[in-house]
């Protein structure tokens, strides 16, 4: 590794110097956002998707998909806004029925041996029908709490800013530095070997399961908490934003090489990439063709740097 | 004798079958404390089995697992052997590839848990590679997947060694050298006999005798699924082992004389460079075996693979057919049967018109099953329903059965049992009589004598072109190791 | 005997009697009342599944993280720029369908360039430019629907005895289909990639040009039932190809090909796209509100996987 810069480090370098590249961008189109209140505005509805982001990287983490996370999403939401206003009880019951759920399907995809993605697309149809069920037509309301914490006003650093470093930072501490993450993360790259060392997969995937579906309901609430009310299609493409945005921070979708920092770090990217294209004033029929090519040139410019990676 | 004292493994009566093959037929072992026992025997006589069966891995069928004088048969899983001191390194490495070294040593030991883990973690597994394998090179951050197959190897048999809060009452070692070059594998061995003469124990499976004859104080032989001989090792010597395992006599090579009339008078087929700084070429001539030797890893499996792209630079006249050696993840396509595996490198010779023959194609295997000895009731069967020597002979046949007139072989005789090796040396000589060129990438010294002309590698270049007439054990190892630049 | 449990361990025959299975529930609740009919609107509505599933299929079959997500954005912008282009002329019917055709080809080579070139795993390849195609039908189409030409909607949607005749074309298609799987050297290579892509290199297969081929067959095979689908429903819509993503992947799971590559089937298609057709319509006929019915489709699409994985061959 006589090379100044090895690739391994400009690669982990690609998503937080992407983010910084349209944060520039943004603040050169449109100088008001450089403040307080135009960051809080910027970043408000990352959070939610950093959060489902999250729940994405648990599950790519242990080599399976979840195409059900934007549903699952919608869910919570409509729960949140009915139940857990008018109900708490109730409510937080259905919650913690739905992270116990998330633990079940890993437990029902490891043992029957089945492939993650049809069983999740399966769910995405339960996840909506019930959110349907639940919450007909939009509306609801927004528990005051949640409220209250999602539109908190800390001095200095705005909200967002502050909930994405601090979700960041956890995760990284729970799942790359501690001797128990290790053990997770370990089940991604080698399972036979987490076997034969004496752990159980059954367990470690009802346990990414179950994070992944504890974390999809804090992005519900956290969505409700912003919009004060929900609807069933409220967070669909939360799916699609979560998968992209593991990957652009730097994720894989085999072997257990995921990380959390750049996952929040690639849901904001995504956040922020449909400002920035407003900003640009561009022919609104292209506005998603530039969001797709926004992520095809980060990806393209990770892939140019690894070409130098080389195995020793 | 060692004997005397109470068996730190006792296996009584081990029975295990896996639908119609009994893979063991009532295995009676007993393992003395401060002593390594030898296991040797024909791919597919129940060796990984029994070792699977010790580890936690397969329950037994019938029969007793004692360790340390308890009888643990019953729940007997890979935490409750751990927990007993009893650990295994694996042929085909359990490691996971996007952990570090240091996370690695965690999983597979409990005890490092808790704040400081990771420091701890570094300690166990650095200290152990440094007593095992000085100069190693390796540290304890390196992600797995960046290392090379040896480095992977050394990692996991310090791991096994470590010891945390159990100490490493029998460590299991199957096939630990395949992977390693002499130097290291040198090293290991004399671990081994540091350690049972500590007071551990070890279980030695491998397929080179002689590394059973020098480090093992008693050796059993297997043969179908049972132990058909077990005595001290100074009971034996190489002959008696071979005859103990079955095998068949050794296929004399080639003479010397006729390889320089090759060399001399056949037209050159191949011609290629590695990319290393230096670095001779290589040249094949028509009918010829010609030997890439050297460390593993140092560039051999590049240059084969890039003689059968046709990369640019390279001379290859004629179309190049590629052996693999790691059969899991260059050779086998696991959900196909034998004859599907062995008829895809040839599958425009079953085209009649646009489509596929699928009874031409049958014939094709069923006759090649036949002239390689693959051991199966059914061609049709699953490819991982054999034993691994029988998956290599599928990939020899996929590859001798191809139009290729040049075949690279890829070190495929990794773990290969002697008798597989006999009938393929033989086969090699009958094809090179029929114009066919082969290029063989060899860890193994035994199998060089058995190529016409011999390139030895070192960091990515060719650093010694050896005529057969010039070739000896200390010449290759010289140039392996040369210093100079 | 023997042919009978040989029959039921193939990975197909789940979707077949799943698809019979909610046929006869429906039939039985009304009576036998309108059978037929339901039968007829499966064969048209299956049969648009069946074409893009076929490529679909092809692209799983290539193995782990290969899945083609721009199927319903190559749909649209065929099918808007083919009508657009036929502006309801039944001379341009042969032009139309070549572009839509065109589309596809160009749709597939930049789908597999960005694979190959910028080496993006191909589930998020097809993703982004999805986007791209999206955009370029939205602004393509801007908003008007252009009514396909009569002679197209009355071939979509013609009977011979009864049989939509679309059906009996999409028949053929899929024999074709399982003939390309099973027995050519372009068939034999996707399952080998499928299974090992490095065996595969090094066993002969030319696994570049099968996966540029595997990525345009499929999206050409989606422009086709984007041309075929706007004729059918009297023009291109700029949501018509939305449900195709779920259910192009759904059904070609249903049908039992692995969803981890190298193992495919053709037969299971038809059945599975039956089978999905015929369950909406059996809880539409029990009257089941929207809620109920995507429960009850999710959990019975799962019932099903679960069902056939004691069968599958395990990976």
């Amino acid at each position: 590794m006589s090379a100044p810069v090895s690739p391994r480090v400009l690669r982990a370098l690609l998503p937080p110097l992407s983010l910084a590249a349209l944060l520039i961008a943004i603040f050169w189109l449109q100088p008001r956002t450089m403040s307080y209140f135009g960051l809080n505005l910027l970043l408000n509805l990352a959070v939610p998707i950093a959060l489902a982001t999250i729940a994405q990287m648990f599950i790519l983490c242990v080599n399976e998909l979840d195409l059900s996370i934007g549903a699952f999403v919608s869910l919570v939401a409509c729960i949140t806004a009915t139940w857990l206003h008018d109900a708490p009880l109730l409510g937080v019951l259905a919650l913690a029925g739905l992270v116990a759920a998330y633990a079940g399907l890993g437990a029902l995809i490891h043992l029957r041996n089945l492939p993650s993605i049809v069983v999740t697309l399966g769910m995405s149809f339960v996840w909506l029908g019930l959110a349907v069920l639940v919450l007909p037509t939009p509306g609801g309301a927004a528990p005051d709490y949640i409220r209250s914490l999602m539109t908190l006003k800390p001095p200095i650093v705005p909200f967002p800013i502050i909930a994405s470093v601090v979700l960041a930072l956890a995760v990284h501490v729970l799942l790359m530095r501690s001797a128990w993450g290790t053990v997770l993360r370990g089940a991604g790259g080698n399972p036979q070997a987490l076997a034969r060392a004496g752990w159980s997969i059954l367990r470690i995937k009802m346990t990414m399961f179950a994070l992944a579906g504890f974390f999809g309901v804090l992005s519900g609430m956290a969505l409700v908490g912003l919009t004060t009310s929900a609807d069933a299609n409220i967070a669909l493409r939360y799916t699609l934003l979560s998968i992209a945005g593991v990957i652009l921070g730097g994720g894989e979708f085999v072997g257990g090489r995921v990380s959390p920092i750049g996952a929040v770090i690639g849901a904001v990217t995504l956040a922020l990439a449909g400002s920035f294209l407003s900003f640009l004033r561009l022919n609104p029929d292209w506005q998603i063709g530039a969001q797709g090519a926004i992520l095809i040139l980060v990806l393209a410019l990770r892939v140019l740097i690894s070409r130098g990676e080389v195995r020793r | 004798m060692a004997d005397d004292a109470t068996p730190v493994v006792r296996l009584d009566g081990v029975e295990k079958s896996f639908g119609a093959v009994h893979a063991l037929t009532g295995v009676t072992l007993a393992l003395a404390p401060g002593q390594c026992l030898g296991l040797v025997g024909h791919n597919g006589a129940g060796k990984s089995t029994l070792m699977n069966v010790l580890s936690g891995n397969l329950a037994p069928d019938a029969g007793r697992i004692e360790v340390g004088g308890t009888d643990l048969t019953r729940g007997y899983a890979p935490h409750v052997a751990l927990a007993h001191g009893v650990r295994c390194v694996y042929q085909e490495g359990s490691l996971c590839p996007n952990l570090t070294v240091a996370e690695n040593a965690r999983i597979s030991h409990k005890a490092i848990s808790g704040p400081g883990w990771r420091r701890r973690a570094r300690a166990l597994i650095g200290g152990r590679l440094d007593e095992i394998f000085p100069g190693h090179g390796i540290s304890s951050d390196d992600i797995v997947g960046d290392l090379s197959i040896a480095r992977r190897q050394m990692v996991e048999i310090a791991r096994a060694f470590a010891e945390t809060d159990t100490p490493a009452r029998v460590v299991i070692l199957d096939e630990p050298t395949s992977s390693l070059d002499s130097v290291a594998a040198g090293k290991l061995l004399a671990h081994v006999r540091r350690h049972v003469e500590g007071g551990g124990a070890c279980v030695l499976i491998s397929h080179l005798l002689g590394e059973i004859l020098d480090t093992a104080d008693r050796i059993a032989v297997m043969r179908d699924g049972g132990v058909v001989a077990l005595d001290a090792a100074t009971a034996f010597d190489r002959g008696k082992l071979v005859a103990a395992m079955g095998s068949v006599a050794e296929a004399a090579p080639r003479e010397t004389a006729q390889t320089a009339a090759i060399r001399d008078h056949a037209p050159v087929v191949v011609e290629a460079s590695p990319p290393g700084p230096d670095s001779l070429a290589l040249t094949a001539h028509r009918g010829e075996v010609v030997g890439l030797a050297g460390l593993s890893g140092q560039g051999q499996t590049e240059l084969l693979v890039q003689i059968f792209d046709h990369r640019p630079g390279t001379v290859v006249d004629g179309e190049v057919a590629m052996v693999a050696g790691d059969r899991q993840s260059d050779g086998v396509f696991p959900l196909w049967s034998i004859a599907e595996n062995i008829a895809i490198g040839s599958l425009r010779q079953f085209l009649s018109g646009p489509l596929l023959d699928h009874g031409r194609a049958r014939a094709f295997a069923e006759e090649w099953r036949g002239r390689i000895g693959i051991r199966t009731p059914d061609i049709g069967n699953p490819i991982l329903s054999l034993s691994g020597g029988n998956q290599q002979k599928a990939l020899f046949a996929r590859a001798l059965g191809s139009t290729a007139a040049i075949i690279a072989m890829d070190d495929p005789m990794r773990g290969v049992d002697v008798g597989t090796k006999q009938e393929v040396y033989a086969m090699i000589r009958a094809e090179t009589a029929k114009g066919r060129t082969f290029l063989w990438y060899t860890t193994e010294m035994d199998e060089l004598v058995h190529c016409d002309h011999v390139y030895v590698f070192r960091e990515g270049a060719i650093v010694a072109d050896l005529a057969r007439a010039e070739m000896t054990e200390e010449r290759v190892l010289h140039a392996s190791f040369r210093e100079d630049a | 005997m023997t042919a009978t449990l040989n029959l039921l361990k193939q990975p197909w025959v789940w979707a077949w009697v799943g698809a019979l299975g909610v046929w006869g529930a429906t039939a039985a609740f009304t009576g036998g009342q309108g059978a037929g009919e339901v039968l007829r609107a499966a064969l048209t509505f299956g049969a648009f599944y069946v074409i893009v599933a076929l490529g679909q299929m092809f692209v799983v079959t290539l193995g782990p993280g290969n899945v083609d997500l721009s199927i319903p954005a190559c749909m649209t912008l065929a099918g808007t720029v083919a009508m657009k282009t036929m502006a309801g002329a039944a001379a341009m019917i042969p032009v139309g369908l070549l572009i839509a055709l065109g589309i596809g080809l160009v749709v597939g080579t930049v789908n597999y360039a960005l694979i190959r070139l910028l080496r993006i795993p191909p589930i998020i390849a097809t993703l982004s430019s999805s986007f791209i195609y999206q955009s370029a039908a939205i602004w393509w189409n801007r908003g008007l629907r252009v009514k396909p030409p009569a002679a197209l909607a009355d071939f979509t949607t013609a009977k011979i005895a009864g049989v939509p005749v679309i059906a009996l074309c999409v028949a053929v298609l899929a024999v074709a289909g399982h003939v390309l799987l099973t027995r050519t050297l372009y068939g034999r290579g996707v399952v080998a990639i499928g299974q090992n892509p490095r065996a595969a290199h090094l066993a002969g297969v030319g696994v570049e040009r099968i996966r540029a081929a595997t990525y345009i067959l499929s999206a050409t095979l989606a422009g086709l039932c984007g041309y075929l689908l706007a004729g059918f429903s009297g023009g291109a819509a700029l949501n018509m190809g939305e449900e195709y993503l779920l259910s192009s992947i759904a059904v070609v799971v249903i049908g039992g090909t692995s969803v981890a590559g190298g193992f495919a089937n053709v037969p299971g298609l038809w059945g599975a796209a039956l089978f999905l057709f015929l369950l909406v319509t059996m809880l539409n006929t029990f009257g089941a509100g929207a809620g109920v019915r995507m429960v009850l489709t999710g959990l019975i699409i799962i019932g099903v996987i679960v069902a056939a994985s004691g069968t599958r061959r395990r990976t």
